[in-house]
Formats: structure tokens, C-alpha cells, sequence
């Protein structure tokens, strides 16, 4: 039986997929059988993201239409072993996507899966109630800004009310992922700091994942973030990976960091 | 941060203070909306109805909420009539 775990936020431009990509290759990367689902159907970016959009031959409406075999649609992934892309239709028809073939696609998955990680559209819509709906736990990604923590616990409610979980009188696990974190600014006090954002949503946290330049790099680029092993955000997509997993980790890169004097007079970087 | 920066900063409001302070209370005022039944919009409405058939009043001269505590819930019916 897999886990299903959605990755959503209500807000849009938080960083959903880049965090279902980093994630499902984290995952992956330690060994469990992963599958990431692109449930944002006429927007589909997943691919980009992953590096996969050359290779996309059939979709998730597809499976659901019983136009192709779940075999035909799923994309393995060229670097990562032990990882499954299942890509988004590019249809304009909003009703694709329907409970009965999300609900089948699903259950046969997690025959042979570990991990389901349903990246979720933006917004409140069918798709993203859609993304939610079978999950087992959820990873609401938020930025530490007014709209984005708002939004977030808009979905907290949605997940809490109208998940299966919810209506049989079980509960989703919830996991807050705070992305786009930039120390410096928490410092001057221009940007709500984690625990702000954690008092406020009352959601224990998964992971703060720094600003960096690396994720549009890696975005450019079709790989997965988590696979710039160098940089920041990596590094904190791969703890919040064995967190998930766990594994206890000490939060990083919640500081600003310590320059020399010389740098921090001059104001370099 | 370079030297100028910190001169500047000087007297800059605490902006970050502001925004936690502002969530704090939409998202408790959101989340008490949340957590009341479907119905209670359209009851509200309907006890307006009938209160106007007597005495008039506005829309938001009444108040309807459901407050759950542990083991009962109080359905409270705030209604201001006009002065004579």
C-alpha cells in the first residue's frame, strides 16, 4: 500500500511543483518506489520541471479515459532510479478529471508504489480538491508573505472537511513547508518569520526551504532541485525529505549568515 | 548588509509585526466561519424575514453563531430592535 501525500497550497506560484519534484527525487533517491502525479490538467508543468516534456507521449486523462494503460503513460525518470512522472492532460475541459478514475488510477498505483505524491493545481476548484482528496498526509507549501499563509489555511480547512480521511471522522496529516525564506529580511523584520508562520497555521513544520537562486537554475534545467547538491535549498528539500521519512533533523539556514567584516561593510553577498 | 544599509534602517516600522498581527485575526475570524454549519447563513436570513414582518430592521441588526464548547453547543440570537 502507498502513501499518498498531496502537495498544495491554495495560493498559486509558492512553489508546489518544484517541491512535488524535489520531494517524489528525495524519496526516490532513498530508495522508495515513488510516483509523482501532475493534477493541474490544462496547465501542465511538471514535466518542465522534472525534464521530462519531450518524453510525454500519453497522460493522466488518457489513463482515465482508458485511452492508454497506466504502463503507456507513466515516464521513468532518466536520472533518478525507482521514480515515476504520471503527467497532467493538456485538455481544456475542466471536468477531466473524475472522482471514480482519480480513485481507480490510484488504487492501482499503490500496488506497486511506496510513495504517491499528487501535485495539487492551484486554487479551491475541482482540482485541487481532486489532488487532495485520497490523500493520507499533506505537505501545504507556504511563502512568508500575508496571501500565501492566508491561502494556506483555507486549504488546512478544505483538507480538514472534505478529504476522505475527513469524512470518515479520520484525520490527514498535515506538514508545513515554509519555501522562499530569506533570513536577511526576517531580520530587519520585513518578512514573518517561522515561528510566526507556525504559530499562526498551528501546523507542525516539515521544512523551511531558503530563497535561491539555485531552484531557477535547476528549473531551467529540468532537474529536480534536491539534485543541486551544493546548494541550499537542496540541502533543506533533503532534510525535509528524511523528516518525512522519520528521521529527526535540525532545521537550516533559518539564520542569516555570518559574513566577514570586510563583506558586511562593503554590503557584498 | 553594508554600512549605509544600517544607517537607513534607522526608524524603518516593523512591517513583519504588522502582517503576523493582521493574519492573526482573519485567520480566527475565517476559521470560526468555517467551523459553523452550512445551514446557518440561511437561517439568519430567514429570521430577518420574519422579524421584518413586525418591526423593521436591518441586515445586520441580527446575529446568529454557534459557539461549540466540549460537550455542548450554544446557538446564540442577537437581535437589535430600533429605539421607539
Amino acid at each position: 500500500m502507498a502513501k499518498i501525500i498531496v502537495v498544495t497550497s491554495g495560493k498559486g506560484g509558492v512553489g508546489k511543483t518544484t517541491s512535488s519534484a524535489a520531494i517524489a527525487t528525495g524519496l526516490a533517491l532513498a530508495g522508495h518506489k515513488t510516483v509523482v502525479i501532475d493534477f493541474d490538467v490544462g496547465l501542465r508543468n511538471l514535466d518542465l520541471i522534472m525534464g521530462c516534456e519531450r518524453r510525454v507521449v500519453y497522460d493522466f486523462v488518457n489513463v482515465i479515459n482508458k485511452e492508454a494503460t497506466l504502463n503507456q503513460a507513466l515516464i521513468k525518470d532518466k536520472r533518478t532510479n525507482n521514480l515515476y512522472i504520471l503527467p497532467a492532460s493538456q485538455t481544456r475541459d475542466k471536468d477531466a478529471l473524475t472522482m471514480e478514475g482519480v480513485q481507480k488510477v490510484l488504487d492501482d498505483l499503490s500496488k506497486d508504489y511506496d510513495f504517491i505524491i499528487c501535485d495539487s493545481p492551484a486554487g479551491i476548484e475541482q482540482g485541487a480538491q481532486m489532488a487532495l482528496y485520497f490523500a493520507d498526509e499533506a505537505i501545504v507549501v507556504t511563502n512568508p508573505e500575508v496571501s500565501s499563509v492566508r491561502d494556506s489555511d483555507r486549504i488546512l480547512g478544505i483538507l480538514q472537511s472534505k478529504s476522505m480521511r475527513a469524512e470518515k471522522g479520520q484525520s490527514v496529516k498535515e506538514h508545513l513547508l515554509l519555501t522562499r525564506y530569506n533570513p536577511e529580511r526576517v531580520a530587519t523584520a520585513e518578512m514573518l518569520s517561522v515561528a510566526d508562520v507556525e504559530e499562526i497555521l498551528a501546523v507542525p513544520l516539515l521544512g523551511v526551504i531558503p530563497e535561491s537562486e539555485a531552484v531557477l537554475k535547476a528549473s531551467n534545467q529540468g532537474a529536480p532541485v534536491i539534485l543541486d547538491t551544493e546548494s541550499n535549498a537542496g540541502k533543506a528539500y533533503s532534510d525535509a525529505v528524511k523528516r518525512l521519512l522519520g528521521e529527526e533533523v535540525p532545521h537550516r539556514f533559518l539564520d542569516v549568515e555570518k559574513k566577514g567584516f570586510f563583506k558586511r561593510l562593503l554590503g557584498g553577498k | 548588509m553594508g554600512i549605509f544599509d544600517y544607517l537607513l534602517k534607522k526608524g524603518k516600522p516593523n512591517t513583519a509585526a504588522v502582517a503576523k498581527e493582521r493574519l492573526q485575526i482573519i485567520v480566527a475570524h475565517e476559521r470560526r466561519k468555517r467551523s459553523q454549519p452550512d445551514y446557518l447563513p440561511m437561517m439568519q436570513q430567514e429570521i430577518l424575514e420574519v422579524i421584518r414582518k413586525y418591526v423593521h430592521i436591518a441586515d445586520d441588526d441580527v446575529s446568529v453563531q454557534l459557539e461549540n464548547s466540549e460537550d455542548c453547543s450554544v446557538l446564540e440570537l442577537n437581535i437589535t430592535l430600533p429605539e421607539k
